[in-house]
């Protein structure tokens, strides 16, 4: 795959080297001569100085054949508009953007940036998963088809504790897909398998049905 | 008219006074509480401190009732996302845009923005006087 990464900051000069270990054709472009000689000195010729915002400069790396766009500038704004030109003006089909702010990824996504990684929202989750007072972590989200693997703690004192699947009052969009029981061990669960304690759930649901599933598996 | 505008800088803190002395409703946004002295001491309007790519200031800024946002900071990519921001979330019938690169300036305007490259003006402008 042809894959141009924008910004040669820690985040970009690591996924470049990734990315070139696994065999890819990459390049990165950095608007600072001094990131860009270091790079060249250390990997070859892997990285055009530019503004990877304008579109003559993706033109002359021959973006319109590349199969991937990744900006991951520090700066949200920098990122949208490098993904923008990239799709409108090189019709490059994927392109990824890194957000700082976790509320532009509504936005960008609206604008048709096909992935966007926001490292508060993954440190954020990670926290979530050791917190019990957060019951619902995402595993992963399937952005185009607004969906979400999500796993659900049962705590104690919950309502539905002793309740069969069949007696849940599941919302329509939302698919249970495996129980792991706190002895471990996984279970498909079928309409009569009973709902314990210290079980966690891992589920498919849309993103608006979270809240109602979540009250659903644990009871009010 | 309920206006907002982003950046106030000289030609912010210009047109922001401007459109006060026109009778409209306007408020200034910028990232640098500083900046506001180039406003007019007869400035009517409201200046906030707040920056226009953040979602939370353009709603504290008012940006939900407004009929006009207008970006005008030094970074096109700024002026650009704020704009789409006041437009794509929360729909303000018009959004304005200054945007320094013509070539960046001509996609924009064609997904729909109201554009203006003070590159392009500028340089047809002197243009133009030479020809006379």
């Amino acid at each position: 795959m042809y894959i141009i990464v924008v910004g040669g900051g820690r985040v970009g000069y690591y996924l470049l080297k990734a990315l070139l270990n696994e065999g890819h054709e990459v390049l990165l472009i950095e608007k600072d001569p001094r990131i860009c000689k270091t790079i060249t000195d250390e990997m070859g010729s892997v990285c055009f100085r530019g503004d990877g915002c304008e579109a003559a400069v993706l033109a002359e790396v021959g973006t319109g054949r590349a199969d991937m766009l990744v900006a991951v500038t520090g700066d949200d704004e920098d990122n949208l508009v490098s993904c923008q030109v990239a799709k409108h003006k090189h019709n490059v089909p994927r392109t990824i953007a890194r957000i700082r702010n976790p509320l532009n990824a509504v936005l960008f996504k609206k604008l048709g940036i096909d992935v966007t990684v926001s490292s508060t929202d993954i440190i954020l989750e990670s926290i979530e998963r050791e917190v019990p007072t957060h019951p619902l972590t995402h595993l992963l989200t399937f952005e185009d088809k607004d969906l979400a693997l999500v796993d659900v703690k049962i705590p104690a004192g919950s309502t539905t504790i002793g309740k069969t699947v069949k007696d849940l009052d599941l919302p329509r969009e939302s698919n249970l897909a495996l129980i792991i029981p706190s002895e471990g061990g996984a279970r498909t669960p079928t309409p009569a398998t009973v709902i314990n304690e210290g079980d966690q759930i891992i589920a498919v649901t849309t993103r608006e049905s979270e809240d109602l599933l979540r009250a659903a598996l644990m009871g009010a | 008219m309920k206006i907002l505008i982003m950046g106030c800088g000289r030609v912010g803190a210009r047109l922001a006074s401007l459109l006060d002395e026109d009778g409209h409703n306007v408020t200034i946004l910028d990232t640098d509480t500083y900046s506001f002295r180039r406003l007019p001491p007869s400035f009517g309007g409201t200046a906030l401190f707040g920056n226009g790519i953040d979602e939370e200031a353009l709603k504290k800024a008012g940006v939900e009732d407004m009929d006009i946002f207008i970006a005008v900071t030094q970074g096109d990519n700024r002026n650009v996302m704020a704009c789409q921001l006041a437009r794509h979330i929360f729909n303000v019938p018009r959004v304005m845009c200054r945007i320094y690169d013509p070539l960046r300036e001509e996609m924009y305007s064609a997904l729909g923005l109201e554009t203006v490259s003070p590159t392009k003006v500028m340089a047809e402008l002197f243009r133009d006087k030479i020809k006379g």
